[in-house]
């Protein structure tokens, strides 16, 4: 039986207000296992991103609830719901969102730092996890000197360095080219195979399903299918990237 | 260096332009406080040299005397009323005006200050004599001058002629950095050149410095004197500096408008750092956001933003001390100085830290109200 990371019972969101009100998400109910990779994809404005963002703790669901490894977030303040991320939740984004200044070590480093993390053991973290994406050499280099499948690479190792529970990604191969989209997915499927955490990515993708445990479709802010493919279909023999 | 200030110092360097737009807002604001305070304080020192210089332990003085400048003649009794309390030694005469003074090679006169006192009775003479002799002054007509005065005077050196009030004057010692806080020199004589000069009758004089016995209970006697004198006032040292700061430094709006344009300098300096430390976490806003998003406290991000700020003003203030100092240096000989202290040094720094700390009041409004959404958005 895998362990439940992150549970969300009859989630509804309602943005905006009068004639502007949108009901973005209409009851969902989902629930992310441990050691699974599971895509959302849905068409723009179907509520990929509302969902995402509820799931980060970084909106407040109109009404249900959110539970991460059983702890209800419900009522939770701002700062709470930051500690909450911080503790369990790894960001990977579209467009990297590294910071300019700061090297690849250092971006990786931030994730701990703002744990309150020390210093010298921060920094070992993140050679280590720079090193799991294979970066280790690129340490020392600052964003603008990689390219983008490097700079989304140095975003998993910040998102991952904190051994989070829940990693969540927004369109990661969105900006990248086949090649690079495929080893940032290789990546990504790597580290879902740990059981204790949940990969949860939402794409437009349809070249990166193979990678998936589960994909599931939302329409107008319901969860419209949920499949698991079968067998994972990892690696580079069975995708097409560049199709 | 932990990561926060890394980053901190990192934005602030990286772009250069709003840098040196903090930088010059932080410099000329700082610079120009430190003028400002500078000269007042130079100010206040330069309006009390007289009565720092006199060896008093009390002043009688007219009654409602403002500064030591500015004073009318005592009744001429006084003097007496004092040597007859218990535990006075002396009370020594100082008579002050202003009069003219006409250079040796004729022209326009100038005013002066005249500043008589008895050469041997260590009231009140003129000190730092470089050239000449003090002594010298006993002889009639002869008077001290400051040598920074000397081109301004007409006498180039000792034994130099002018005429003061329309009579003869011969200047028998100069002093070094006796200066006037205003364009009108000291002229130092014996008291009864003085009285010459000024027209004052043989028996009175403007002030008396008054010196007691070291056993004596100096309450008791200022009490005394003062008891018998309805028409003067029997100040201390202290007191007396204090009234001629007072009349100088606000009575006349001098000191005020001095305040008020470091008040002013210290808004503006504000103004534009704050405006260039909201632009810069307006434009960092995204990075803001994801620190955000990946679990940073409000209190990690108040930091950078804070660390940034006072990084700003560590690096303005060093600039602007640079500027001060050389300040300083270029108006040691003016008639009005800029002063540094060590105290105003410090005080400054504070006042930059203190700065750029509410500047960044703007700043951080922004960047706590931010929305981690806002990663999402492309």
């Amino acid at each position: 039986m895998k362990e439940i990371v992150i549970e969300a019972t009859d989630i509804v969101k309602v943005l905006g207000e009068g004639a502007g009100r949108v009901d973005a998400l209409k009851g969902i109910n989902l629930a992310l296992a441990g050691g699974e990779l599971t895509l959302l994809m849905g068409p723009s404005g179907s509520g990929k991103t509302t969902l995402l963002s509820i799931l980060g703790c970084m909106l407040t669901p109109t009404a249900g609830s959110i539970q991460i490894r059983g702890r209800a977030t419900t009522g939770l303040g701002s700062e709470q719901l930051a500690r909450l991320r911080r503790e369990n939740i790894g960001f990977v984004f579209q467009s990297y969102h590294l910071f300019p200044t700061l090297t690849a070590a250092e971006n990786v480093c931030l994730a701990l730092d703002v744990r309150g993390e020390p210093l010298p053991a921060a920094r070992r973290k993140a050679e280590a996890a720079l090193a799991t994406v294979g970066l280790a050499h690129k340490a020392k280099s600052f964003p603008r000197e990689l390219s983008g499948g490097e700079q989304q690479r140095v975003a998993i190792a910040r998102a991952i360095v904190g051994d989070p529970s829940l990693v969540l990604a927004d369109e990661p191969t969105a900006a990248l080219d086949s090649e690079s989209g495929h080893t940032v997915m290789t990546l990504l499927a790597d580290i879902a195979k740990d059981p204790k955490r949940a990969l949860f990515i939402v794409t437009h993708d349809p070249r990166i399903m193979p990678f998936a445990d589960r994909v599931l479709r939302i329409e107008d802010g319901r969860i419209a299918g949920d499949q698991r493919p079968g067998e994972r279909k990892r690696g580079a023999r069975s995708l097409k990237l560049a199709s | 260096m932990t990561l926060f200030l890394t980053l901190a110092s990192r934005n602030l360097f990286h772009d250069r332009v709003r840098l040196i737009a903090t930088v010059v807002g932080i410099v000329f604001s700082i610079v120009l406080v430190t003028v400002q305070l500078g000269v007042f304080l130079s100010f206040q020192d330069m309006v009390t040299t007289m009565i720092d210089h006199a060896q008093a332990d009390f002043w009688i003085v007219p009654a409602e005397t403002k500064s030591f400048e500015d004073s009318s003649l005592l009744a001429g009794r006084e003097r007496l009323h004092a040597l007859s309390v218990d535990g006075v030694t002396d009370a020594i005469p100082v008579v002050v005006g202003y009069t003219s003074w006409r250079k040796p090679n004729g022209g326009a006169s100038k005013s002066v200050l005249l500043v008589g006192a008895p050469i041997t009775a260590g009231g009140l003479y003129p000190w730092d004599v470089v050239e000449g002799s003090r002594d010298h002054l006993s002889m009639p007509d002869s008077v001290a001058i400051d040598r920074s005065y000397a081109v301004q005077l007409g006498v180039a050196q000792i034994g130099g002629k002018a005429e003061i009030n329309n009579q003869k004057a011969r200047v028998v010692a100069m002093t070094r950095g006796i200066r006037s806080f205003t364009t009108t020199p000291h002229v130092f004589t014996s008291l009864d050149t003085a009285r010459t000069y000024l027209g004052v009758p043989a028996n009175k004089a403007n002030y008396y410095v008054v010196r007691i016995a070291p056993t004596a209970n100096a309450g008791l006697v200022r009490r005394r004197i003062a008891a018998s004198l309805p028409d003067a006032e029997v100040l201390t040292s202290q007191e007396f500096r204090q009234r001629s700061r007072l009349f100088w430094l606000f009575d006349t709006g001098a000191g005020a408008g001095l305040l008020g344009s470091a008040i002013l300098a210290v808004i503006v300096g504000t103004i534009i750092v704050a405006q260039t430390l909201y632009s810069s976490a307006k434009d960092h806003l995204k990075e803001f956001a994801t620190l955000r998003a990946i679990g940073s406290s409000r209190t990690y991000i108040l930091k950078v933003i804070i660390a940034q700020a006072l990084l700003s003003a560590v690096v303005g203030f060093s600039m602007a001390a640079a500027i001060d100092l050389a300040l300083v240096k270029a108006t040691a000989d003016a008639a009005l100085p800029v002063v540094m202290t060590p105290g105003l040094t410090l005080g400054l720094f504070a006042l930059t830290l203190a700065m750029c700390a509410v500047a960044a009041v703007s700043a951080i409004r922004v960047v706590t109200r931010i929305d981690p959404v806002l990663v999402f958005a492309q």
